[in-house]
């Protein structure tokens, strides 16, 4: 009879995921504190929360760390790395190792997921649509979008649209917007179009570190092509990963996302706001845009800007922000936490947020609309608070809508 | 107990189709291909089964186009062995032809069980198992989503899909083919960091075969649907209707 062959789980896992190569070692400098468990908004769900967790590292009781929800609930909000006064790399190392050991299996709990990493590996995009389709949404976009590659010369700004912004109807709708502000603002930029693939950050959290490596080797070759002054993102989540990732792999960029690009051009944009708003808003910070990048004054003096606009905090606010659940791929794992827990992270902030008195609930992460938006609905404050990407709030008060 | 998978690579229709600038093919440079859904599931059960019986997992497709991929992808799965089927031939012909190259390098070796997808996008003239089955004269059961082996590995239980929603369990003899519908559970994923170290080491043999006899399947004209003029709503009591359709279908020469 043959032998049955399970694909062992790696010990070692590559280049990317060193802090559980020297795992004993590194995480050896944990206090036990608690502070991460405590500030995990899945603390409470996680059969093992980040504190456990790292215990069972240290004592070779990983397996069963493994084998339970935790390594699927974490949102990769970053509280617990943030606040860490050991400093250990909790999110972007422990979890995603957690998650590649369950993959190797073969086995991911929720088939979204499982789908959205096929469609990543085959077109470079979770969605599962063709490469070819990446530049449509600025077939529409009412001024010129041009493609570098067609382009033939060096542009100033190098846009990097990313998948959600590039297929999703509310995120090509804030796709063209921006475009019209970047015309507006008379800047030189372009697109990647149809060369244009994941950056990766949902498939480095996933733990899917082959398929982010490959995804990463890709966008390295494709912008060596080119040359540009800056990058420009609109997606926060790849935002943060070419910033802080690629360099360690020789994609060495100034990046830039929106908030902080058009902060820098704000007394050229002030003038340009002609329409008053009228209006109370409360502004999400997004985990890769907050707590990540630290980059919480830029989109706020983009909101105060506007005429009309008063702002308003909610209770968690910058680093305290709460999560909106979709990060870390958990975006594509609603099916499965939904059987974990019927406490909806993004249900919570919208309470946080109705809670100002806010008539607007701001936003600058493409994830964040439609997980708010179901959320209003679900609290019953459809009506009474609207979720808008800043880039709309400009549009509209720059009457380019 | 001894399991042999075949399988096919079929147009990605994420890609979109192009029909070639001939009218009679599809244009083969802006297409990509991907495995056959029904065959993944049939890969996906013939797994579930070596995982549950120990049995052996052996893995074939013809040799055109990508189809070293597909292969690749089954090693890192867990097939034992993975085969290219070599006839000389440019593009994947039809089921016909395909049966009968399968049928010469499976005769001699004696599987116990063949499990191939029920259908794929692709296919003009008919579906493999059946065909398949009839040359090697071993019984053939189709839309299966369900296989039991038996102790012994001498029959194997099966579920077999009705329209309907009907479902039948019937009991087969071994040797057997089966047309996979579904594996009992969604085909299983590979991480690509485990695709990339296969495709370091991945062995793939080779069989060569003679081009097979059956003809090739002639195709008149390829295209895509065309819109007709739309339909005509009728209106009016049972027997006014009656009484219009028969008229429009004497009208067609359509009754006798």
């Amino acid at each position: 009879m043959a032998t049955l062959r399970t694909p062992p789980i790696p010990a070692v896992p590559g280049p990317l995921f060193p802090e559980i190569a020297g795992a004993p070692d590194k995480f050896r400098a944990c206090l036990q504190c608690g502070v991460c468990s405590g500030s995990c908004p899945m603390g409470e769900v996680m059969q093992f929360p980040p504190r456990k967790a790292v215990k069972l590292l240290l004592d070779g009781g990983i397996d069963q760390v493994v084998a339970s929800n935790t390594p699927w609930l974490c949102v990769s909000c970053h509280t617990c790395s943030t606040r860490c006064p050991s400093g250990l790399l909790i999110t972007d190392g422990l979890f995603p190792s957690l998650r590649a050991a369950v993959m190797a299996t073969g086995k991911i709990p929720d088939p979204d997921l499982q789908k959205a990493l096929q469609n990543t590996y085959l077109y470079g995009n979770p969605m599962g649509t063709s490469p070819k389709k990446r530049a449509d949404w600025a077939k529409t976009a009412g001024v010129p979008v041009p493609i570098i590659s067609q382009l033939r010369r060096p542009v100033e700004v190098l846009w990097i649209v990313e998948c959600t912004p590039s297929f999703e109807a509310r995120g090509q709708q804030i796709s063209r917007l921006l475009a019209r502000i970047l015309t507006a603002l008379g800047i030189d930029f372009a697109i990647l179009g149809h060369e244009e693939r994941c950056i990766g950050d949902c498939e480095w959290l996933a733990g899917e570190q082959g398929l982010f490596e490959m995804l990463i080797e890709r966008n390295i070759e494709t912008l060596k092509k080119y040359r540009f002054r800056e990058i420009l993102m609109t997606d926060p989540h790849s935002y943060r990963t070419l910033l802080n990732v690629y360099p360690s792999l020789g994609g060495n960029y100034r990046t830039k996302h929106y908030v902080e690009f058009l902060a820098e051009r704000l007394a050229q944009l002030k003038p340009m706001l002609k329409k008053k708003l009228n209006v109370m808003a409360t502004y999400h910070d997004s985990c890769c845009l907050g707590r990540k990048t630290s980059h919480y004054e830029e989109p706020r003096a983009l909101l105060k800007a506007l005429p009309g606009l008063k702002l308003a905090e909610m209770a968690q606010n910058r680093e305290s922000a709460l999560c909106c659940g979709g990060g870390g791929t958990t975006t594509y794992l609603d099916r499965y936490i939904q059987e974990q827990t019927k406490d909806r992270l993004a249900d919570r902030r919208v309470q946080q947020a109705a809670a100002t008195g806010a008539q607007i609930l701001a936003t600058a992460c493409p994830f964040e609309p439609a997980r708010f938006e179901d959320a209003v609905k679900l609290t019953g404050h459809e009506g009474k608070l609207a979720v808008r990407d800043i880039i709309e709030l400009l549009a509209e008060s720059m009457e380019l809508v | 107990m001894k399991i042999a998978v075949l399988i096919k690579q079929v147009p990605d229709l994420v890609e979109g189709l192009e029909i070639d600038a001939g009218g009679k093919a599809l244009d083969r440079d802006s297409l990509r291909y991907i495995i056959s859904e029904a065959d993944d599931h049939a890969l996906e059960q013939a797994l579930l089964i070596r995982e549950r019986t120990g049995a052996s997992v052996d893995v074939f497709t013809l040799d055109v186009g990508e189809a070293r991929d597909s292969l690749t992808t089954a090693l890192a799965k867990g097939a034992e062995r993975v085969t290219l089927v070599a006839a000389g031939l440019e593009a994947a012909p039809g089921s016909h032809a395909l049966a009968e190259l399968f049928a010469a390098v499976l005769r001699p070796q004696n599987f116990d069980l063949i499990v191939t997808g029920v259908r794929a996008i692709d296919d003009l003239d008919g579906s493999l198992g059946g065909l398949l089955a009839g040359l090697l004269e071993l019984p053939y059961v189709g839309l299966i989503r369900k296989v039991e082996t038996g102790p012994g590995g001498e029959t194997a239980i099966v579920q077999k899909e009705f329209p309907g929603g009907f479902v039948t369990e019937l009991e087969v003899k071994l040797p057997a083919v089966l047309g996979i519908q579904s594996a009992e559970q969604p085909p299983r994923y590979v991480p690509v960091s485990r695709l990339r170290q296969v495709m370091k080491t991945a062995k793939i043999g080779e069989q060569a075969v003679e081009p097979p006899q059956a003809p090739p399947i002639a195709v008149e004209r390829l295209f895509k649907p065309e819109e007709g003029a739309g339909a005509s709503m009728l209106e009016g009591t049972p027997e006014e209707l009656a009484k219009q359709i028969a008229g429009l279908l004497a009208e067609r020469h359509l009754l006798k």
